[in-house]
């Protein structure tokens, strides 16, 4: 296959990045997406230009790394990770546009490489269960419906891509904060702290510049977990709860 | 009540009471804030999320979901274009005169000569489908915001958003054109 790529190109994150075309010549269908981008960058590297830099790790869709806004589509045309996406869903011929991420919340660190720690910080405030010590509960001591247990294992399948704040034209981070504050809510083990992990987390969403839904659903087409907006539901519930019953009461005076 | 085609008594006789009843008088005044709440809550809105993404993408392909609920600003402007439009026809006139001589004024008969201008009741008709698209869309959102919905009543709730996003704009709308076709004298 023959591809031209259109490929954003950044120094660092104060520079102005431009897109910039490549021609890749000898890509196989077989090659995933990633692959492609090796090929081509071995020959950047061969003929002494500069590599791309992109965010890779698991390349199995487990990581949630691969972040590249391809023709138009957080991961491109299919609802898979970039590390999935293979040439075959593209035309011989095609000339394919790839960009970084873009929210005010992910800063582009160079070329496609964007900071997504705004999503460690959210699940620091929060996203938890604290583990007292003790001994080792028995496994099965708590039950638990399986119809609750399959909710929250599908909430649970998140792997904190970023794609659902790439599509969505609010660059709203709900379906990330949802699936992470649904996985605990739902579980016995999450529920002592469910007011404060719902108020905390939504702070920290709001204070890393994240947009705000407007339900349009462009997320969970693009999720490649599935993640339902129902999640986002219940988030709106937990936190509404949580704002109108949580425990921290402030306490002035005293001195 | 204008179908029913009685000169506007039935009309006249429930306007008199829209107008002069206390209840309805401060709902009325409930429902100003309201929109104006509404209105510069849904401007703030799409400013902050206007900025949470700074630098646009280069190629934007048509993402998944309804046109509408990504347009409830430019159908919010329609609507309010609309609601200006028709208060300053029928409310505020009406409104004032009761103010300044303590009477009201014929709506009836002014709706006969407000909607013999095509242009108006062209207005009048794109006002009430912006109101079908902002509604259908604001309904099931406003559930979904306040994590108000759950599987079990999905169902009811969506039906019900959009019988009535329709029938509301619908009865709205075919005011205006019932008159102007002359299908009420
Ligand atoms: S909700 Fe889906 S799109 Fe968003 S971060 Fe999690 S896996 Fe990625
Ligand atoms: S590289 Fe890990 S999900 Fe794509």
């Amino acid at each position: 296959m023959k591809i031209t790529l259109k490929v954003w190109r950044q120094k660092n994150r104060d520079s102005k990045g431009a897109f910039k075309t490549y021609q890749v010549d000898h890509a196989s269908p077989d090659m995933s997406f990633l692959e492609m981008i090796d090929v081509l960058n071995t020959d950047l590297i061969k003929k002494g230009e500069e590599s791309i830099a992109f965010d890779h790790d698991c390349r199995e869709g487990i990581c949630g790394m691969c972040s590249m806004y391809i023709n138009g589509h957080p991961h491109g045309p299919l609802q898979t990770t970039t590390c999935q996406l293979h040439m075959r869903s593209f035309k011989d011929g095609e000339t394919i546009t790839v960009e970084p991420w873009r929210a005010k919340a992910f800063p582009v660190v160079k070329d496609l490489v964007v900071d997504r720690s705004a999503f460690d910080r959210i699940q620091q405030a929060g996203g938890y269960v604290s583990v007292n010590t003790g001994g080792v509960p028995d496994a099965n001591e708590i039950p638990i419906p399986k119809i609750v247990a399959d909710e929250a294992f599908d909430a649970a399948a998140c792997i904190g891509c970023g794609a659902c704040v790439a599509a969505c034209k609010n660059a709203s981070a709900m379906l990330f904060v949802g699936a992470k504050v649904s996985q605990l809510a739902l579980l016995p083990q999450g529920k002592p702290e469910r007011k404060q992990r719902a108020e905390r987390m939504v702070a920290q969403m709001d204070a890393e510049g994240f947009g705000s839904c407007t339900n349009t659903g462009a997320c969970e087409a693009e999720c490649p977990k599935g993640i339902s907006v129902t999640n986002i539901a219940r988030l709106n519930r937990e936190y509404l709860g949580a704002m109108l019953t949580s425990y921290q009461v402030e306490v002035g005076g005293g001195e | 009540m204008i179908f029913l085609n009685d000169q506007g008594v039935t009309f006249t006789h429930w306007g008199h009471f829209m107008g002069t009843n206390p209840i309805i008088r401060t709902l009325e005044i409930g429902l100003i804030i309201g929109f104006l709440a509404h209105i510069v809550q849904g401007l703030l809105l799409w400013r902050a999320n206007h900025a949470a993404r700074p630098v646009k993408y280069g190629v934007a392909k048509k993402p998944a979901g309804t046109w509408y609920s990504r347009s409830m600003g430019l159908l919010g402007t329609l609507l309010l274009l609309f609601l200006i439009l028709h208060t300053v026809h029928f409310w505020i006139p009406n409104r004032a005169n009761q103010f300044i001589h303590g009477e009201e004024l014929p709506l009836y008969q002014m709706m006969f000569e407000i909607f013999s201008n095509p242009w108006i009741v062209l207005i009048y008709v794109v006002g009430c489908i912006s109101l079908f698209w902002h509604l259908l869309h604001g309904f099931a959102s406003a559930f979904q915001s306040l994590g108000l919905n759950h599987q079990k009543y999905n169902g009811i709730i969506s039906f019900v958003g959009i019988a009535f996003s329709v029938i509301v704009p619908l009865i709205f709308s075919l005011m205006p054109i019932a008159i102007y076709f002359e299908w009420i004298n």
